[in-house]
């Protein structure tokens, strides 16, 4: 295990700047070698790719084996200065946040007065939010107050994004000022 | 964070205050530990004995809202018994700065009040000023109105025996508390302070961190390793998605939003009211024009103010309450939700719930369907033939399942690659923001109307596909110089002319060259004091460790070989050392401004005195919203400079009916209002009932045994919960009157695995006088069986 970890590890340190996924195998391991000092199989032959974790402010680096597919285990990254290896509880079961059968996988529409949830395509999704937004914009829009430029409406608020990437941050805030909202809001206030 | 996480290790003592990370930041405990094996003390102050009180060296317990006057108390135990690192307070705070006579304090009030509007006049606290506008100033810090003279008398009300009857402390712990923090004054010692949303969920939670910083200040712990002041984040990116402005009152790398007011209705305009004339801020113009270039590319061109006039302005305060109180008063049309659950996670959350139905449409993205999108079903006690909101709820991908970088606690920018496809159908919240966007541009292509030219205008070039090119989005954020299309090495190169961009200015630097995405950096070797400067990027410019300066003395030595970070190199004529100086390297200790570590700031100096807060320079004690007791500190029983929203929305508890305080908090296994853990299947079975912790006494008096079902009720609502009987509640015996408090984690919800009822249904709309942060951590509750 030890050797296997130790190989796995030069080689994300040495592939940092780019990309840093790759399955093992392909690392040139003799693949026998790695099943004989490997107990746990079903991460032999694993894509090993390094993420931090997605709950806390602390920032654990994580490395989730993924196969077929799927993801196999999860674990910490041993790499990381932040937690060298170690995880809590959260960061542990983070291989759940994909497995677990709650997830959603196709968008939903609720429609006016309805019960239930219905599946729609994701084309039909924007369209129909575009089209909602563009009407409500354009009836509640402000350009002037007062004489001066305000290019605002107050009739549409965003929510959230503290779990978002940066780059994903960036482009919410773009968007938002760029519609004129200014109930813009996050978890840094709750 | 000033500091970051490995730099816990060097600490000598650590105070942990309206946080408990061995619970809820599990991993950075390590780092605490470390610091124990080393020698180093662990302060724990907390209404409750969390586990982070376990590990401690002192414990003590307080009341839920009254951290100011358990500071207060400390500030004035270093003054009086000359624990102060009196050279660093002189040279590097603003305690020496002369006061106008303008400034009073009387009776809980300062000067300039206004009680129609709850408002303070700021101008009755300004600095006396010499011809040039500079403020005059006594170094011997002995002039009556010096600012370390009135910081003296202000919390020379803060005796002991006042403070903890107010905090309902034991005394013998509080001045173990004092003794030992106080001890990081010395030199060759350092003291940091941890905190998290204990501190800042009050209506005074502003004034609760400037008194961490006042007593940092005075103990000289700021810009050192092991010191600082060092908020711990509860979320992934929360410190990212605060960088990157989500919040109305703030545009990226926080400038502040400019707002309809007749200064800000020109570029030109708002740049006069809001650059100072010294410090780093100073270069603000820079910084904005360039974030314009970023967002409207082309059209931003200086004949029209660089697209200025097409960012928003608005009139009011936005925030988290006042948007559901428009809400509920049928303002608001649509809202977009990404990832959020505010049925669960915010205050009065049934208030909250009830506001849903008022809007027309809502777009929920999660991986999960929450108590928030499903607002409308029966589960959730509506009915759903009465409410008319359209929702659309899009599957978002996981954090592994799609590319891009995190800023955690120490605002390192950290490299999530993708580990695998989006589940189902689900896509990363980066396609789904830019095909939003796509949809809408294509909607608005023909129009010229005045809601059109805004959008327009916006310039969005990320690739022609569905997925935008996160590398892309990357470089924007850096920035670019403009007239030769490379990258920009850092935000010393910006320019308020139009030739740079940077859709973050303190990001800027992080992408300095083709290929080098530094928050990609894996080299983990240490450079020197745990300082990992190869590991990913901090912003700013990969500084570890703020305001650094102030670790070395005037003349540029570190104030001990112990606690070095940067010094000044004479022989190279610059500052060199373990981190990367919070400071122009080539400014030496004897040029002018060489000895203002706190660059940022006008002056140069840090404050221990803020005549720019909305409630005061100092911070003061006030009791909560909703109390138990009477303010003994003076006749104001709440902070006056907070805005109270009448009637229904904002229900107030009475002390008669609901005697009990209470507070919220969260556990290990489960993250914020749940959706992303109570839909786990190991994390719930190990954390699978929503409780209420109480004191074995309390219990005794109602009668209540452990595990048994109670209610809580507050003015604004009821839950059921499995009682919880523990020692690590105590009631607090204030000048004789015993008050009880409860505490319940504020996770659970009617989806996932596990569920319980919401405890954020007990909580009140009220915020703080500044950040309106709500006011979750003490409120007014009583508890009863529930057969
Ligand atoms: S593993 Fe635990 S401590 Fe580390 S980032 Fe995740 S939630 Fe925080």
């Amino acid at each position: 295990m030890v050797e296997i970890n130790l190989n796995r590890r030069q080689f994300l340190k040495l592939s940092g700047a780019t990309a840093a996924t790759l399955a093992v195998v392909e690392l040139g391991f003799n693949e026998k070698e790695v099943h004989a000092q490997t107990k746990e199989l079903k991460i032999a032959k694993a894509t090993v790719t390094p993420t931090i974790c997605a709950f806390c402010g602390v920032g654990c680096g994580i490395l989730v084996h993924t196969k077929d597919n799927t993801v196999v285990y999860t674990e910490g990254d041993p790499d990381s200065p932040v937690n060298e290896g170690t995880l809590c509880s959260k960061g542990t079961t983070i291989r759940q946040v994909f497995t677990s059968e709650k997830r959603l996988t196709k968008p939903l529409y609720r429609a006016p007065g309805s019960k239930k949830w219905e599946e729609k395509s994701w084309d039909w999704m924007y369209e129909t939010i575009a089209k909602r937004t563009k009407e409500t914009r354009d009836k509640t829009f402000i350009e002037k107050e007062n004489g001066m430029f305000v290019n605002k409406t107050e009739a549409i608020a965003s929510l959230g994004g503290a779990a978002l990437d940066n780059e994903e941050t960036y482009l919410l805030a773009k968007m938002m000022r760029g519609l004129g909202v200014v109930y813009l809001e996050h978890q840094a206030r709750i | 964070m000033t500091n970051h996480w490995s730099d816990l290790q060097n600490t000598d003592c650590a105070l942990i205050m309206g946080g408990n990370p061995a619970e809820n930041h599990p991993i950075s405990f390590r780092w605490l530990t470390k610091a124990k094996e080393k020698g180093g003390k662990i302060v724990s102050v907390d209404p409750r004995f969390t586990r982070t009180s376990s590990k401690a060296d002192v414990y003590a317990s307080l009341r839920s809202g009254t951290d100011i006057a358990f500071m207060g108390g400390m500030i004035n135990y270093a003054l009086e018994n000359n624990l102060i690192h009196r050279e660093y307070v002189a040279e590097y705070t603003n305690a020496s700065f002369i006061v106008k006579k303008d400034f009073e304090f009387n009776d809980g009030l300062f000067s300039g009040y206004d009680e129609a509007t709850r408002k303070y006049d700021k101008t009755k606290w300004a600095f006396e000023t010499d011809e040039e506008g500079n403020p005059k100033k006594d170094k011997t810090l002995t002039h009556p109105r010096s600012v370390f003279q009135l910081m003296r008398k202000h919390f020379s009300r803060y005796d002991v025996d006042s403070v903890i009857a107010v905090t309902g402390t034991p005394k013998e712990d509080y001045l173990k508390v004092c003794e030992t923090f106080c001890s990081t004054s010395k030199i060759g010692k350092s003291g940091t302070i941890m905190y998290a949303m204990g501190t800042t969920q009050h209506t005074v939670g502003t004034q609760n961190v400037r008194a961490f910083g006042i007593i940092q200040l005075l103990l000289g712990n700021i810009g050192l390793p092991g010191g600082g002041i060092n908020a711990m984040r509860g979320e992934s990116n929360v410190q990212g998605s605060t960088d990157f402005a989500l919040l109305y009152h703030l545009l990226p790398g926080y400038v502040g939003t400019p707002t309809a007011i007749p200064e800000h209705a020109t570029l030109e305009g708002y740049n006069t009211k809001e650059t100072p004339s010294g410090g780093y801020w100073s270069n603000k113009p820079k910084f904005l024009v360039s974030m314009l270039k970023a967002w409207y590319g082309p059209n931003a061109t200086k004949a029209n103010e660089f697209g200025y006039q097409y960012l928003p302005k608005g009139n009011k305060n936005y925030s988290h309450i006042n948007l559901f109180n428009a809400m509920y008063k049928g303002e608001l049309e649509g809202a977009f939700l990404f990832g959020t659950n505010p049925v669960v996670g915010g205050p009065n959350a049934g208030k909250e719930k009830e506001a849903l139905s008022n809007l027309k449409w809502m777009v929920a993205v999660d991986l999960w369907e929450t108590e928030t999108s499903a607002f409308w079903q029966e589960e959730a006690g509506s009915d759903p033939s009465k409410i008319d909101t359209e929702v659309f709820l899009l599957p978002a991908a996981s954090s592994y399942e799609k590319e891009g970088s995190v800023s955690n606690s120490s605002r390192w920018m950290q490299y999530r690659w993708k580990a695998i496809d989006p589940k189902g159908e689900s896509l990363a919240d980066l396609e789904i923001i830019h095909m939003l966007v796509k949809n809408l541009k294509g909607l608005y292509k023909n129009e010229s109307s005045a809601a059109a030219k805004p959008i327009n205008a916006l310039y969005w070039n990320f690739g022609e596909g569905h997925h935008p090119d996160i590398d892309l989005v990357a470089r924007e954020i850096n920035g670019y110089d403009l007239s030769t299309g490379k990258l920009l090495k850092g935000f010393g190169d910006l320019k308020d002319d139009g030739t740079t961009s940077s859709g973050n200015w303190i990001y800027s630097g992080f992408y300095p060259e083709e290929g080098k995405n530094r928050s990609k950096n894996r080299d983990n070797k240490d450079t020197g004091g745990g300082n990992f400067l190869n590991w990913a990027y901090a912003w700013p410019a990969n500084r570890r460790i703020l305001y650094n300066r102030a670790s070395a003395d005037p003349s540029g030595k570190p104030w001990s070989d112990k606690k070095a970070v940067i010094w000044w190199d004479e022989s190279q004529k610059k500052w060199t050392g373990n981190d990367i100086p919070d400071f122009k390297p080539t400014v030496a200790p004897a040029d002018p401004g060489g000895t203002n570590p706190f660059i940022m700031i006008n002056g140069g100096v840090a404050g221990v005195y803020a005549p720019t807060l909305n409630d005061g320079p100092f911070p003061e004690h006030y009791e909560p919203f909703e109390s138990p007791v009477k303010n003994s500190f003076s006749s104001q029983e709440i902070n006056p400079a907070v805005v109270i929203i009448e009637g229904e929305f904002n229900l107030k508890g009475d002390s008669k009916k609901y005697p009990i305080v209470g507070t919220t908090y969260r556990v290990s296994e489960h993250w914020q209002s749940g959706s992303m853990t109570r839909n786990q299947e190991w994390l719930s079975e190990l954390a699978g009932h929503m409780y209420i912790e109480m004191s074995e006494e309390l219990a005794k008096e109602k009668g209540i045994k452990n595990k048994d079902k109670i209610i809580v009720s507050s003015a604004r609502g009821d839950i059921k919960a499995y009682a919880m009987v523990t020692k690590r509640f105590k009631p607090h015996m204030m000048n004789g009157k015993k008050v009880h408090q409860v505490g319940m984690p504020w996770h659970f919800g009617y989806k996932g695995y596990a569920t319980g009822d919401t405890a954020n249904r007990l909580t009140p709309h009220i915020g703080d006088a500044n950040t309106t942060i709500p006011e979750y951590k003490a409120f007014l509750c009583d508890i009863r069986r529930a057969d």
